[in-house]
């Protein structure tokens, strides 16, 4: 099971995870990693449609370097108060080294070149970072 | 006559320039660094939002693209702040 959302709504981790675990019985490991807004609200602002085709595609470039046997990634947009979960990367696979690599990979992507942009209540946007570009940029040579 | 280009904006940019999309004539193709020279001179607004390449990303009909890359009527073309999502 693969699947990209990118939607307003919270999501439910430990119904997320539980789909994976239910990929039995190949799947012996399930990595679920979930964001959650710190600090202070923020607004997300994203490109519909883009999102998810950008999306879709850094999932099946995963799936070509990890023997993954399903994923669930979730991010969301609109306003987002404090301790609420903005994305959701999920990875199964029959084994954790597979599992984890394609979630940071797949997370080292979203924070830096899918489209969403975070504005702060001051009316300010989050800067990028560049610990998130060289993030990304490890998987190049990796 | 030759179809216009569509613009989109996101985030900074969209807010200094005042509206999310618009539309801008042009007479055949251009390469994106000349198109952000065109938009400069639209109005202060244009001119803030799009002042320094380097703060700026942009994609033609939905796919990333350089500053060399060529736009031609009838495409879309989006600009954007680097992106921040996760």
């Amino acid at each position: 099971m693969f699947e990209v959302r990118v939607e307003a709504k919270a999501f439910d981790p430990g119904a997320e995870h539980a789909r994976l675990a239910a990929l039995a019985p190949r799947v012996g490991a399930v990595v679920l990693f979930t964001g959650q807004v710190r600090d202070e609200p923020l607004v997300l602002e994203h490109w519909p449609g883009v999102a998810e085709r950008w999306i879709e595609r850094r999932l099946a470039a995963a799936r070509g370097r990890w023997p993954l046997l399903g994923a669930i990634l979730v991010h969301r947009f609109g306003p987002l108060a404090v301790g609420a979960p903005i994305v959701l990367v999920a990875t199964a696979a029959a084994h954790r080294a597979d599992a984890f690599a394609a979630a940071e990979y797949l997370m080292d992507f979203l924070k830096s070149e899918a489209p969403f942009w975070k504005r702060r209540p001051d009316g300010r946007w989050v800067e990028p970072r560049a610990e998130d570009k060289r993030a990304r940029m490890r998987w190049e040579t990796a | 006559m030759a179809a216009p280009l569509k613009l989109l904006y996101f985030a900074w940019v969209r807010e200094r320039i005042g509206v999310g999309a618009e539309e801008l004539a042009v007479e055949g193709p251009v390469t994106l660094e000349a198109l952000l020279g065109a938009l400069r001179a639209r109005s202060p607004g244009h001119a803030a939002a799009l002042a320094e390449a380097g703060c700026l990303r942009a994609a033609i009909n939905g796919e990333m693209a350089g500053w060399e890359a060529i736009a031609r009527p009838g495409d879309e073309v989006a600009l954007f702040p680097p992106m921040t999502g996760g």
